[in-house]
């Protein structure tokens, strides 16, 4: 196949404990340190092998967003990927607007595969690529746990919560993959000098002519209601007794 | 008035009880009349259960040999068909309805809304973002489906006992075949489901190797409890990927969640926070998961565990 495309979503670090701010207006995240959205490396590892394996010619990044995605494609393009597409836009794009912008890349760039995170670790939406495939009118293979493409066909096990289940898809397609996919390779510093040479396009999200999905309101964010620190036990007969008190023994 | 479609879930013969749990929230809509769907080859043992669960008006059952077993893109063309007649549709939060529900709210133009947590009112939901660390409370557009997926964790299942009506319907939506079946692997299916079991014994790295994980398997058997693991655990490859609880793997709410050598980060914290009881075993005393757990018990898991194990005889 000629190109695969993977998208890099700009989010808040695995590592950060978001906070919501003080008025509910929304999370704080000035300062904050952001990275690629862990579903999304694992999902540009997995192209870029599919390329290295000789299945494929050319690995493109996508991402929606403002201008400070740019640092989330540079890393792309140091992992690996031949080139970069940034849709700028400062408004986020909710899951159904930004499948429109993946379809609508996909027709100038004739593309045959889209792997994408199975969600983004912000929204936790889990809904781009089931759109994508559903605007798109192709197959959808989600929450993958193996991958191996055969001529026009591709075999997908996705992890489901019965246990693993297999699926056969015809090309083009839309894979969203899971954790156990594989594990990201890490950047080298010689890489991250030869990205800054790598092709960026910036493309205004006005240009591709999208009509923007209605949008769900945010109305107000609040922190969740936590759990109280209860007792401590100190041995086996007090955890027994504990268990039994409450009737769970 | 709100008219409420929920897309039951089932593996071809039984009703999983996560659709019991969808009409749990669709009850919360003020005044909304709850019709569930059956698609199914042959739909009418699962019917026969869903129209036992209180608080449905129909069971609508659409018959087509692809639907057995379905895939989304299978499954999705034949919700949007059936959708003009309501003004939301439900699915639960599964593995299930989150491959197939953010297909059909594409094929409907319309951004779906996740995790279903509480409802507020006929457009206003509270969805839990940021691996559980925020909830936001959203609205969706007027005049427009609602499409949702229901946080199965936050709703107890609603109760049966009710008799609603079952009418077959014929969808004449053209059916894709660019996606084929092939097989599943189920994991051991002697132990309780886990989303669905009330008590649940889950291990952490701490216990080393797939061979000590047999410590958890004993306790579990013991408590008649189903398996649980953190994404640490399942890396190491102790454990089987379906038995991951947390943010990216299963959310539960068991009234027994018993955590062994798992230190308890955000991401597995946010799968277990409705839980009825928690109980931590662990070796540090600083552990994360003792903030959040009503019985805390430090100490050696390797001692612990076999002791209460047999302490529960």
């Amino acid at each position: 196949m000629e190109k695969i495309l993977v998208g890099l979503k700009r989010v808040v670090d695995y590592n950060v404990r978001v906070q919501v701010k003080s008025d509910g207006s929304g999370v704080e995240t000035d300062g904050v340190k952001m990275s690629i959205n862990p579903f999304d490396e694992i999902a540009l590892e997995e192209a870029l092998r599919i390329k290295e394996r000789g299945e494929a010619s050319e690995v493109i990044v996508l991402s929606i967003g403002a201008t400070d995605a740019q640092q989330q494609l540079r890393t792309g393009l140091a992992m690996g990927a031949d080139r970069a597409i940034l849709v700028e836009t400062d408004a986020s794009a909710d899951p159904l607007t930004a499948a429109r912008v993946f379809k609508a890349i996909i027709e100038r760039e004739n593309i045959e595969l889209v792997i994408l995170g199975k969600q983004a670790i912000d929204d936790d939406n889990s809904q781009t690529g089931q759109m994508l495939a559903a605007v798109w009118g192709r197959p959808q293979a989600t929450f993958a746990s193996t991958v191996s493409l055969d001529g026009n066909t591709a075999r997908v096990t996705r992890e489901v919560d019965i246990g693993l289940e297999t699926i056969e898809i015809d090309l083009p397609a839309v894979i969203t993959v899971d954790l156990r996919l594989n594990e990201p390779r890490y950047v080298k510093l010689p890489d991250i000098m030869k990205a800054k040479k790598k092709p960026l396009d910036q493309l205004p999200f006005a240009d591709l002519g999208i009509e923007t999905a209605p949008r769900i309101k945010e109305m107000k964010f609040e922190p969740p209601e936590g759990r109280q620190r209860g007792i401590m036990v100190e041995d086996v007969a007090g955890l027994v007794t504990a268990l039994k008190d409450k009737g769970l023994v | 008035m709100s008219k409420i479609l929920v897309i039951a879930e089932h593996d071809g013969a039984a009703l999983n009880p996560s659709t019991a749990k969808c009409v749990a929230c669709a009850k919360q809509v003020e005044g909304a009349e709850i019709d569930i769907a059956v698609f199914a080859a042959s739909a009418s043992a699962v019917a026969a259960e869903a129209a036992q669960i209180s608080g449905v008006s129909r069971v609508l059952t659409a018959e087509r040999e692809e639907n057995d077993p379905a895939v989304a893109a299978v499954l999705a063309p034949q919700i949007a068909a059936l959708a003009s007649a309501y003004s939301h549709i439900f699915g639960p939060s599964t593995s299930f309805g989150k491959d197939v529900m953010p297909r059909v709210a594409a094929l409907l133009g319309v951004n779906q809304i996740s995790d279903v947590m509480s409802v507020e009112g006929p457009r206003l939901f509270k969805r839990p973002i940021y691996a559980g660390n925020a909830i936001v409370t959203v609205e969706a557009p007027a005049e427009s489906a609602v499409v949702a997926t229901v946080r199965t964790a936050s709703y107890q299942a609603a109760d049966g006992g009710n008799s609603a009506t079952i009418e077959g319907t014929n969808i004449a939506a053209e059916l894709p075949t660019h996606t084929r079946f092939i097989e599943a692997q189920t994991g051991q299916s002697d132990r309780p489901d886990l989303q669905a079991a009330a008590k649940v014994v889950s291990g952490g790295r701490a216990l080393g190797s797939e061979e000590n994980f047999e410590l958890i398997y004993k306790l579990a058997d013991k408590l008649g409890a189903a398996i649980g693991s953190s994404r640490a655990a399942v890396d190491a490859g102790y454990v089987p990927p379906e038995t991951q609880v947390g943010q990216t793997g299963q959310i539960i709410a068991p009234d027994l969640y018993i955590a062994i050598g798992i230190s308890g980060a955000i991401q597995h914290i946010t799968g277990i926070k409705d839980a009825g009881t928690i109980v931590a075993i662990n070796k540090d005393e600083e552990a994360p998961i003792f903030e959040v757990s009503d019985i805390g018990l430090v100490g050696d898991l390797f001692s612990i565990v076999p002791e209460l194990t047999d302490a529960l005889n």
